[in-house]
């Protein structure tokens, strides 16, 4: 049968020898790089490979060199496992993701399965932007570390921020419905409680995800319960959408958002003519942050094109290689002992540590609003004009939350 | 409460002339060649990035008459050198090969425009109120959008049934053979109905480009509910487009705005088996309703509402 | 004897394949890959039941196999929690009955009318069910899906599966079992009814079938194959999630049996293994592999609408009878021109995906085909356009020659009473 000729064809690609790892280390980059969410992907494989070859500069992980293999996962969670496995055949030791937590739920899975049924191949996963609590939590593992604050960090920081702006009196949730906007809609409503009980909540929605198209009853339904601030986790045609409903409409409300600052953000808010009524919560402002920090962020934006959208990825590099550093060892067993418990001064300023408990990166947090830019601020944002400005800042030993975590250590 | 249903319905029937701006094309060229055309989304798609591409260079106007001519031109193109080709081998290869195009037009968009949403502005001749009601805005683009998709209505019905075109192309609706006797160039009608499908497509994108993303998963996110308005009004009817189309923009937008659930009219405890959909509000269920719809009227009435053939 | 063994070396043969391909491949990838490719034959085999036996064209197929799979995990996840002693090498039936159960629940609905409305309510379906994943979270799971340990149920013959190359011979073995009931369903009665209601439904009425009820059966037999293939998934990758049951897996399998061709058996298990091969490897070869996949659908449908089966069937008869010398020539003088046209058309597809879309951000020097070239310059854009449309023009001219090789082998083969 014709399935033979196949297989002689396929043969001759499959004789894979596993690559002898010599002195490279290979970090296996698994995120979407074609379809919908391949613009993000894209940016975030520019982020790793620019900090790469800054690591390898300095000599790399113990003195071997960093390459970023970058495997395509379409954004969907079976293809990722593919990818895994096709990385692991290939000598990849560390994988780093971090592009929807649905694949990161499945690869944290894999992972875990992977190790305990290979000993002596263990592979790392280097969470840099999957924000689902529950990974460091109920599906926390010790080869998962998490370098964004999650969402239920994220609105901690957010709360405790408003509990110092006296003017915010009435909010209204806006939420996509599945779990992430599920999820900031309870952890808002139960941290506001705690430490704003005076602020009324005049309204709580949820609606449906990535498919309305017009706002405007939304907006209405805001400008009728007469709210001053308006929080959502919102991200994509969602807060564009959302937000040119709102500017239609003449709505004068603060909008608090996740992912306002998410590639395409700042244009969309550009186009409202909203200055300085956004907010995003970061882990760095560029305008504001360390001198060192500007520098850095300016020769990134010159040889790549793009914002620095992943200063937690500027941690998580430089944290693996000076855990490898101490360690001596590229396994993954030595540097997440090493790793785990690692304190740092973070990218943006600040003292920042993983928590050895459940492996989440603690780290200052930043609110700041989008606009008109202050003279001497040098960084504007995709080519508009405008730039963050910083609004607020919480330490990070103030964005602690506990954790449910009981990892199994080997 | 009443700014509420006052603004529902209005944007209600905005979003069902829009549908139906899409819808007309595709039922057009549905009555005339059997063909159900999955590539039409796309066009509409073309149509917002050739008017943003106008826009960027030179004005919104000129692109609102230029990039419907454009998307028209590579319609009819596609009907005559792709298409037609495909007629001898019966409609599902035909239906397969539009399948096959709008996946390819959408790569040719990302590849040239990019995959993140383009900055296609609402220009600033129609960038004003239009009207306060209940104290909030209405903008006047939308009351634009609304004029021309009823314009575009006024304009297919006259020409249809009031020109001599109008009468070949309906004759050759249910007579192509007959009509080509006669002397007439059916296919050359085929590609000048399709390349119209797609111009109106194209207009609709022109127009809607602005006030909804223009993005490349634009034509995706609204491809499924077109099919609805299409096979809910009936296989083959401009009428019944017409009205389906109102009908599922009025749905959907009432829908999102209201927050009934069972939980709230019968208590918050559900019985065994409910679990989930007990909870769920009238608004989470807004995306499936046109579905749910589809699948009734089929059962009830399997030619759709008005509809005149089946397939 | 003859005729036994005859019928008998396929399936020998298919089964040596299967049972000694991991020796051949052995890395873990090729086993992942050959596992997907084991679930993805029953996936599109059981689509080409719908398709190429009974003429229904469905958008939404991609709902059983993804329900097959949830159930299946779900099930799974009961079995480890209640300590029961079920292995896990069973519970494809496990799916595939909850595939057949919702088969039967929507095929009620959906067969009604053939053709073009039938098309059009699968997608609706396709469309509802996929929506209410983010409805029913506690069912789908919400974003992150349903997870599930394989190697927790109970042990058969000692084997807990939790290395991939158990997995993958328990999807051989379900893969086979399969392929043998799928074929042996063609040979019945009830497929040979099928064909006529794909050909002309009204005639079977006259002969005293209900189209409607034969729809309704197939519909149903395509979905219990398809939960199958849901499990087996399940299995394989521990994980389910909403994608599993939409759109674009609906499009996958459609795209794989056409592919692979309608009209004969073996023409969807030719699609599952080419398009499963391509959409892991293409991707780390070119940003581009969706419009590839695009295009390749395109130019089946128009030039080749038999798929890669009925393209190698038709050869069958001439090779069989010795005529294949007369059409060695003419495949030979169009193959270069066809080639040329071919590789024309990716450079043009590369070199634009790389100026167009990468060249702001990544500059213009690329890796085409090993050589290293500027998207920029002149040079490659004028080589590619030369071979392109060199390659096309050349293909036009040359392609009667193969029409009238053709006719003579038709001759010689009508000469031999064999045509």
């Amino acid at each position: 049968m014709n399935v033979r000729m196949l297989g002689v064809a396929l043969g001759v690609s499959f004789f894979v020898v596993p690559a002898f790892a010599g002195d490279t280390v290979k970090i296996g980059y698994i995120d979407p790089l074609s379809g919908g969410g391949a613009s993000i992907g894209e940016i975030g494989l520019k982020t790793f490979q620019y900090l790469a070859d800054e690591l390898n500069a300095a000599g790399g992980l113990n003195g071997k060199k960093i390459e970023i293999v970058p495997l395509d996962n379409k954004t969907n969670p079976q293809e990722s496992l593919v990818q895994a496995q096709k990385a692991a055949d290939d000598g990849v030791r560390i994988i780093t993701q971090g592009n929807g937590s649905s694949v990161a739920a499945a690869l944290t899975d894999w992972v875990s399965k992977y190790n305990d049924r290979n000993p002596g191949k263990e592979i790392l996963y280097l969470n840099y932007a999957a924000v689902d609590p529950v990974l460091t939590n109920a599906k926390c593992s010790f080869w998962h570390f998490r370098w964004d604050a999650n969402s239920d960090i994220k609105m901690s920081a957010l709360t405790t921020f408003m509990k110092g702006q006296p003017d915010i009196k009435k909010v209204y949730l806006i939420n996509q419905d599945y779990s992430f906007g599920q999820s900031v809609r309870t952890t808002a409503r139960a941290m506001l409680k705690e430490k704003r009980p005076d602020i009324e909540i005049v309204g709580d929605e949820v609606h449906p995800l990535l498919k309305v198209t017009d706002f405007s009853p939304y907006i209405a339904k805001i400008k009728a319960s007469g709210a001053d601030s308006v929080i959502t986790g919102n991200w994509g045609q969602d807060i564009a959408l959302l937000l040119k409903a709102a500017a239609d409409a003449g709505l004068q409300a603060n909008w608090y958002t996740y992912y306002a600052n998410g590639a395409g953000g700042p244009t969309a808010i550009k186009q409202t003519g909203l200055s300085h009524r956004v907010f995003a919560i970061a882990e760095g402002v560029p305008n504001s942050a360390t001198e060192a920090a500007q520098k850095w962020e300016a020769e990134f934006r010159a040889k790549e094109g793009v914002t620095l959208f992943y200063p937690r990825a500027v941690n998580e590099m430089r944290m693996l290689k000076m855990a490898a550093d101490e360690a001596k060892s590229t396994d993954a067993i030595p540097i997440a002992q090493k790793l785990e418990g690692m304190k740092i001064e973070a990218f943006d300023g600040g003292d920042a540590f993983m928590r050895k408990d459940d492996h989440q990166f603690f780290q200052p947090m930043y609110i700041m609003s989008f606009g008109v830019m202050d003279p001497g601020a040098k960084f504007d944002e995709e080519g508009t004009g405008w730039g963050w400005k910083l609004i607020g800042a919480v330490k990070a030993n103030d964005t602690i939350l506990p954790t449910t975590c009981k990892m199994e250590r080997p | 409460m009443l700014q509420l249903i006052a603004f529902s319905a209005l944007n209600g029937v905005l979003y069902g002339m829009l549908l139906f701006m899409l819808a007309s094309g595709l039922t057009l060229v549905f009555s005339m060649m059997g063909v159900l055309n999955f590539a039409h989304v796309s066009f509409y798609m073309l149509g917002a990035y050739f008017g943003f591409e106008i826009e960027r260079r030179v004005g919104f106007w000129l692109g609102f008459f230029v990039a419907p001519l454009a998307v028209g031109a590579i319609g009819a193109a596609v009907e005559r050198f792709g298409l037609r080709r495909l007629h001898r081998l019966g409609h599902v290869s035909e239906l397969l090969f539009t399948f096959g195009l709008a996946f390819v037009i959408e790569e040719i968009v990302q590849m040239i425009w990019g995959k993140l949403p383009v900055d296609y502005r609402v220009p600033p001749s129609l960038d004003f109120v239009a009207f306060r009601l209940f104290d909030t805005t209405y903008p006047a683009y939308r009351m634009f959008m609304l004029m021309t998709a009823v314009a575009m209505f006024a304009a297919l019905f006259v020409a249809l049934k009031r020109t001599r075109v109008g009468l070949v192309i309906q004759a050759a609706l249910t007579h192509a053979d007959m009509v080509a006797m006669l002397g007439h160039d059916v296919p050359r009608i085929f590609t000048l109905v399709f390349g119209a499908g797609a111009a109106l497509a194209g207009l609709a994108g022109a127009i809607a480009g602005p006030a909804l993303v223009t993005q490349p998963s634009m034509a995706a996110l609204l491809g499924p509910i077109l099919f609805v308005v299409i096979v809910v009004g009936g296989l083959g009817s401009l009428a019944g487009a017409f009205v389906a189309s109102l009908v599922i923009g009025l749905i959907q937008t009432f829908a999102v705005a209201m927050n009934g659930s069972l939980a709230e009219l019968f208590g918050p405890v559900a019985p065994p088996f409910m679990g989930d959909l007990w909870q769920v509000t009238i608004a989470e269920l807004a995306p499936i309703i046109p579905y749910l719809l589809l699948v009734i009227v089929l059962i009830v009435r399997p030619t759709g509402l008005m509809g005149t053939r089946e397939s | 004897m003859k005729r036994a063994a005859c019928f008998l070396w396929p399936w020998l043969a298919l089964a040596a394949v299967f049972a000694l391909a991991p020796r051949v491949f052995s890395s873990g990838t090729a086993l992942t890959m050959m596992s997907l490719m084991g679930v993805m034959i029953v996936f599109a085999l059981s689509y080409n039941m719908l398709l190429g036996q009974t003429g229904l064209l469905s958008f939404g197929h991609a709902v059983y196999y993804g329900l097959g799979g949830f159930v299946a995990i779900h099930a799974m996840n009961a079995v480890i929690h209640g300590k029961l002693g079920v292995p896990v090498a069973i519970m494809p039936t496990v799916g595939g009955l909850a595939g057949l159960a919702f088969g039967v629940l929507f095929g009620l609905v959906s067969v009604r009318r053939a053709g073009l409305v039938f098309s059009m309510i699968s997608l609706g379906i396709g469309e509802l069910v996929s929506s209410s994943s983010f409805i029913l979270r506690t069912f789908f799971g919400g974003e992150e899906g349903i997870t599930t340990n394989r190697a927790k149920l109970a042990p058969l013959f000692g084997l807990k599966f939790g290395p991939q190359i158990e997995v993958y011979y328990l999807i051989a073995i379900w893969c086979f079992l399969c392929i043998a009931a799928m074929y042996a369903l063609t040979r019945t009665p009830f497929g040979r009814i099928c064909n006529a209601v794909r050909d002309n439904p009204e005639r079977v009425q006259y002969i005293g079938y209900s189209a409607q009820g034969i729809r309704l059966i197939a519909f149903s037999f395509a979905a219990f194959f398809a939960g199958i293939a849901g499990a087996l998934a399940a299995i394989n990758f521990e994980i389910m999630n909403a994608q599993q049951l939409g759109a674009q897996q609906s499009a996958v399998v459609l795209l794989m049996t056409y592919i692979g061709g309608v009209g004969y058996f073996a023409g969807p298990i030719l699609g599952a293994v080419i398009i499963t091969f391509l959409q892991i490897n293409l991707s780390d070869v070119t940003n581009a592999w969706q419009l590839y996949f695009g295009l390749m659908f395109i130019g089946f449908v128009s030039f080749a609408p038999g798929g890669v089966a009925g393209w190698l069937m038709r050869h069958r008869e001439a090779a069989r009878s010795g005529e294949f010398r007369r059409l060695a020539p003419a495949y030979a003088s169009v193959a270069p021109a066809l080639a040329a046209g071919l590789i024309g058309a990716a450079m043009l597809i590369e070199l634009a995906n790389r100026q167009l879309a990468m060249a702001r951000s990544e500059g213009s020097a690329m890796n085409l085909f090993g050589f290293a070239v500027d998207a920029s310059s002149i040079a490659p854009w004028a080589l590619a356009l030369v071979l392109f449309a060199g390659g096309v023009a050349m293909s036009w001219r040359l392609w009667p020659k193969v029409g009238d090789a053709w006719d003579s082998v038709n001759a010689g083969l009508r000469a031999k009473g064999r045509a």
